[in-house]
């Protein structure tokens, strides 16, 4: 097996793709309004697209033979190497758009950053991916905003949010061996380097949506080492079915 | 004499290469049929090989754009159609499609067709700063955007408020 730096890398960003865009795609069918309703599926399918390509290219760098099923619909919980805010529940409307909002203002800058990246492969997804993202943002901004700065209930629903999933921020920051190798060589990005884009977009956002920046305290981490909260384990039981039940099914 | 034969092949496979991007571009976008995918920009180049292998390469409007598997089967159909023996579709992702890509005549039929075509150059501006949409309808820019997300992913939902339509707008990305 070719453990590498660059299989690792790229199966983090990957895994962060597929499970949020499969916590999105759980609000279908369901959101208050059919605009929404349609946004959470065309988000869920931005994210599941960026899963698609990485996948391949992982497949491709470990070079076993697996394709994106293989590794979307064949590992187990601590074999995803996702971080943990993304794997978080919806909750209500306000945690869905809070974990949109930290997600998407950290992926947007830093998508942007990986478009620099040498290699050529990660690159071309990061332009792709970093315009998709920058839709992200943008929509869940504004709702964070129309909610902080709307009603009573709406408001103290959204400061509830950011306070639930604060402790889940400080592990889009973190870096480890396999990430600083990566770095050095110009072909992973620095997290750091998009922590203070991240720390402005959240609280211009928050500034103008009448809300409080939680204060720091210990931060939740090792879904990129594969320990996970349980929540990992009953998204793959819905999202693998089909192939544990059924192996090698196709359609 | 040898230099005649050249050009003459040369000549002869332009034209081939002319029908096969023909055969390829007739292909309509499955979400906006008014719309070939040459019109989108989404067909990047048609090539034929020394051996007459031809290779249609196209490039996804959105990472998650689930048309792109249609699009290539379309386009495989279209060129055997045409003649053109086993061809190849590859999807790049580099450089990323941008709504710059399409064409003027695209951008026209779109707004016939009742979608309001990209108004600007794709950037940081067009993503983050102030849109005026004119309305494909009755063409006021009284407009208002309903959600960044439409019918399709390369879509936002707007509203005239002056002919009171709702609409949709090509985002620029």
């Amino acid at each position: 097996m070719t453990d590498t730096p660059l299989f690792q890398y790229t199966l983090r960003l990957a895994d962060n793709a597929l499970v949020l865009g499969h916590r999105l795609s759980e609000w279908v069918g369901h959101a208050a309004v059919i605009e929404e309703d349609l946004a959470f599926g065309n988000m869920g399918l931005d994210l599941i697209g960026q899963a698609r390509a990485l996948y391949t290219y992982a497949g491709e760098v470990e070079g076993q033979g697996r394709d994106q099923d293989a590794l979307a619909y064949l590992r187990d919980a601590n074999d995803y190497r996702n971080i943990l805010l993304v794997e978080q529940p919806n909750g209500d409307f306000a945690v869905t758009m809070v974990r949109q909002l930290f997600y998407a203002a950290f992926a947007y800058p830093y998508f942007e950053a990986l478009t620099r990246s040498k290699d050529a492969t990660l690159s071309a997804i990061a332009a792709k991916a970093a315009k998709e993202m920058a839709y992200h943002l943008r929509h869940s901004a504004e709702w964070v905003i129309r909610m902080g700065d709307g009603t009573d209930e709406s408001h103290a629903r959204a400061q509830a949010a950011l306070e639930e999933l604060w402790p889940y921020v400080g592990e889009m920051f973190e870096i480890d061996q396999i990430e600083r190798a990566l770095i050095e060589a110009g072909v992973a990005v620095d997290p750091a380097s998009v922590r203070a884009i991240w720390d402005k977009t959240i609280d211009d956002v928050l500034a103008e949506a009448t809300l409080t920046r939680p204060q720091d305290g210990y931060m939740q981490s090792g879904g990129r080492v594969g320990r996970h909260s349980e929540h990992l384990g009953y998204i793959l039981a819905d999202l693998q079915f089909l192939q544990r039940a059924y192996p090698g099914a196709t359609w | 004499m040898k230099a005649v034969a050249a050009v003459r092949i040369a000549a002869a496979n332009a034209a081939e290469r002319g029908r096969a991007w023909a055969a390829a571009a007739s292909v309509a976008d499955p979400e906006i049929p008014v719309l070939s995918i040459a019109d989108l920009g989404v067909l990047r180049s048609v090539d034929i090989d020394e051996h007459g292998a031809v290779e249609a390469t196209i490039t996804p409007t959105y990472s998650g754009c689930p048309a792109m598997n249609m699009i290539a089967v379309e386009i495989e159909m279209a060129l055997e159609k045409a003649g053109f023996k086993s061809p190849k579709v590859t999807t790049v992702l580099s450089p990323a499609w941008t709504t710059d890509w399409m064409t003027d005549e695209g951008k026209a039929k779109l707004k016939a067709y009742g979608i309001a075509p990209p108004e600007k150059k794709a950037g940081r501006r067009a993503l983050f700063g102030e849109e005026h949409v004119t309305c494909p309808h009755c063409g006021s820019t009284d407009t208002v955007v309903i959600s960044e997300f439409g019918s399709t992913a390369c879509k936002s939902l707007w509203r005239c408020k002056a002919c009171a339509e709702p609409f949709d707008y090509f985002k620029c990305i």
